[in-house]
């Protein structure tokens, strides 16, 4: 078989493989869909306000509950218990000097 | 038939160290013979030979093909006129590595365009002439001096040019495969294909083939000398 | 058409035979380019599907959360504060809210101890029973209708009857919840209803109204801290993005491999390359035609490593849970939970992904090549 044959098959092989995933895709949805209203359900009841992704440290389990000064634990203004820490950005209602990385200027609405 | 009309060729033009390579050369080169440029290293006939094979520009001076000024024409044009008219058999073959014999010899008609189905039976066709057609899938860089050799010159017919340029073919070849490349050469000749061939090596310009030596010094022609001519007198000298 | 086809099948060919002659060395290459987009694929469809399964369900959270701030650190909120802020018209189910920290020295986890609201009637739960979180769980070995036994900060042991698991599918929220009666949590914090509430949620119907009931709030209690659901989706907004520290740090170092492919690529035109360019030119070969058949050796490459590397990252997101990436999410943290994501791929970061990969692999193969088609052919001779 000449290579360039063997080069196209290969990638359309990868493609009918992406074209695969981005059916699987759409296909889990209906279930993701009921699984993300019984979710919704759950955090409108409890009135949840955080992802329990990190457990470690309570400025990473509640972000967005997290004090002004909750990250002068151990440093300020950081989140900086790792890995974790390096994942998310300080609350965005604690101003624009939050996180030196965090760009997007931030208007204040706490006192 | 190519005319050079004062040919210079200045390499590194314009910087310290600018060389004169082929310096105010005319020149006539026939139609369906075999010339052979002469001359130690250094004396400007493998410049010539890129002129006259549109490889390079002439820095003065005009290079015809027939009643095409071919050393005007734009860089495409002359890449046109190169693929279609010249064969080129270089210095080692200069085969790439890597591609099969086969693969080899298709390369210089990539760009047309042609069918692959078609250009490999041409390809194959032209093999199976010189006797390659068991080796036409081995790799070039596991071929024989002479299997080299014949790959060289099947991938110069390849497009079906009317001149056939070979620089220096036969350095480090031994006598069998010299004898083997004027062999081959004769044949094309016989063909009807225009032969030019840059070489210091004496076994070919003494072969009986060449039609006309060239012998070049320092950028310049020394001497036009027609060999068929000379063979023709000598033949009669002995007749008579 | 079909003979520029048929050229560019050719110009294929040999650009593959070309690169199979250093078979190793390419195929190593080829293989750290689909590595880097893997990774950089992975962690771009998991931030963008933590960031969709975030906003779909913080849309429900709680359109004002109230805290009490004193010196500066989070406070309990007195009990008059709920009054006082029924008085605010516009605001709705203003309710004190319990919730807070546990550590579990038995397994050495970190718990959210949380009073379900009265509005949540599925959630109910009387004195000694518990709703707790999958994770928990699994960790605990617990099942419905087991017990749970929880030592707390003041020694007292409490045994609670597990009458409900949260379900899986909502593990993203709550994997670490324990949720308790009142009477209990008092109990267990050793809080009497002086003391309070931890913070106090409340609904507002119209959303146009919020700023409004913002400052109404920050007017009656000037020492309170108001969130709103806002400030809370825009916090995950920026949860997995490229600026944040694990990503950026693989961006870098992806930058970096690429500098030195391109590095590579610019000083490794060797005198051999050189030639082969002058044969093919001097055999007939455009300037075009090698351009077109070292854009196809970049293209391929790019385009082999690109589709290779972001069908593997949806997979392993999507199908495979994000398992390579688990350990950098999961961080010290024992508790962790175990959930799948809506396939979600952001277009855009896909794009940018693909543009900042391909286009300078290709360009620097081409720049050298460019610089070396643009010779005359009579290189070969020389």
């Amino acid at each position: 078989m000449r290579r360039v044959t063997v080069a196209m098959l290969m990638l359309g092989f990868g493609l009918a493989a992406l074209g695969l995933e981005s059916m699987h895709a759409r296909f889990s949805e209906a279930r993701h869909d009921a699984a993300r209203a019984e979710t919704a359900r759950l955090v409108r009841d409890l009135g949840l306000t955080d992802l329990a992704l990190f457990t470690e440290a309570r400025y990473v389990r509640h972000i967005s509950q997290a004090d002004l000064f909750t990250p002068f634990q151990d440093a300020p203004v950081s989140f900086e218990h790792f890995p974790s820490g390096t994942l998310v950005a300080p609350p965005a209602h604690l101003g624009r000097h939050a996180g030196a990385l965090s760009a997007r200027p931030i208007e204040r609405n706490s006192p | 038939m190519i005319r050079l009309e004062h040919v210079t060729r200045i390499h590194n033009e314009g910087r310290p160290n600018a060389v004169v390579a082929v310096n105010d050369v005319s020149l006539e080169i026939p139609k369906e013979r075999v010339t052979v440029l002469r001359g130690p290293s250094g004396s400007g006939k493998t410049t010539l030979l890129t002129l006259i094979g549109c490889l390079a520009r002439p820095t003065q001076g005009r290079i015809w093909l027939d009643d095409e000024l071919i050393s005007a024409l734009p860089e495409r044009f002359m890449t046109e006129v190169r693929r279609r008219t010249f064969g080129f058999i270089f210095q080692r073959f200069n085969l790439i590595r890597g591609l099969s014999a086969l693969e080899n010899v298709m390369l210089p008609a990539y760009p047309t365009g042609e069918s692959h189905a078609a250009l490999k039976a041409r390809a194959a066709a032209l093999l199976e002439r010189f006797g390659l057609k068991a080796r036409m899938h081995e790799k070039s860089e596991l071929l024989s001096g002479g299997e080299a050799q014949r790959v060289a010159i099947a991938r110069a017919l390849i497009n079906d040019p009317a001149w056939i340029i070979a620089d220096e073919p036969t350095a480090s070849l031994d006598t069998a495969l010299v004898d083997q490349f004027i062999e081959e050469m004769r044949a094309l000749k016989k063909a009807g294909k225009s032969i030019i061939i840059t070489s210091h090596d004496p076994r070919i310009w003494q072969a009986d083939v060449v039609d006309r030596i060239v012998t070049m010094q320092d950028g310049h022609i020394l001497s036009v000398e027609d060999v068929s001519a000379r063979e023709r007198a000598e033949e009669k000298e002995q007749n008579a | 058409m079909r003979r520029w086809l048929s050229r560019q099948a050719h110009l294929i060919d040999f650009t593959l035979g070309a690169l199979l002659r250093r078979k190793g060395r390419n195929l190593m290459m080829l293989a750290v380019y689909t590595l880097i987009i893997f990774m950089l694929a992975s962690v771009t469809f998991l931030g963008s599907a933590l960031r969709f399964e975030a906003k779909a369900a913080l849309n429900y959270a709680p359109e004002v959360t109230v805290q009490n701030l004193i010196m500066g650190r989070h406070a309990l909120s007195p009990p008059d504060w709920v009054k006082k802020l029924s008085r605010i018209r516009g605001a709705r189910n203003i309710h004190g809210r319990l919730w807070g920290y546990f550590y579990d020295q038995a397994v050495g986890a970190n718990y959210t101890l949380m009073v379900p609201p009265p509005r949540a009637r599925d959630l109910a739960v009387n004195l000694g029973e518990v709703i707790i979180g999958h994770a928990i769980a699994d960790l605990r070995k617990v099942r419905q209708g087991g017990y749970l036994f929880l030592l707390s900060p003041s020694g007292k042991l409490f045994k609670l009857k597990v009458i409900r698991i949260l379900p899986e599918d909502s593990a993203l929220l709550s994997a670490d919840l324990v949720l308790i009666s009142e009477t209990d949590y008092r109990a267990f914090f050793n809080l009497t209803p002086e003391d309070g509430y931890t913070d106090i949620a409340l609904t507002v119907r119209n959303s146009n109204e919020i700023p409004t009931v913002v400052n109404k709030i920050t007017r009656i209690l000037p020492t309170a801290r108001v969130i709103t659901r806002e400030d809370i989706l825009r916090t995950y907004e920026n949860v997995f993005s490229w600026r944040e520290g694990i990503v950026l740090a693989m961006l870098a170092t992806a930058l970096v491999a690429f500098a030195i492919f391109a590095f590579d690529k610019a000083s490794g035109l060797s005198a051999e390359e050189r030639r082969e360019i002058g044969i093919l030119k001097a055999v007939g070969w455009e300037t075009s035609d090698v351009i077109a058949m070292k854009l196809w050796e970049g293209g391929l490459i790019s385009a082999f490593a690109f589709i290779f590397g972001a069908a593997a990252a949806y997979a392993h997101v999507f199908l495979f849970d994000a398992s390579l990436l688990a350990p950098v999410l999961k961080g010290w943290a024992v508790l962790y939970p175990d959930f799948s994501l809506t396939p979600v791929v952001d277009r855009l970061q896909l794009i940018t992904l693909a543009f900042i990969t391909i286009i300078p692999f290709t360009i620097a193969t081409l720049v050298p090549v460019w610089k070396a088609a643009i010779t005359d052919p009579d290189i070969v001779m020389r």
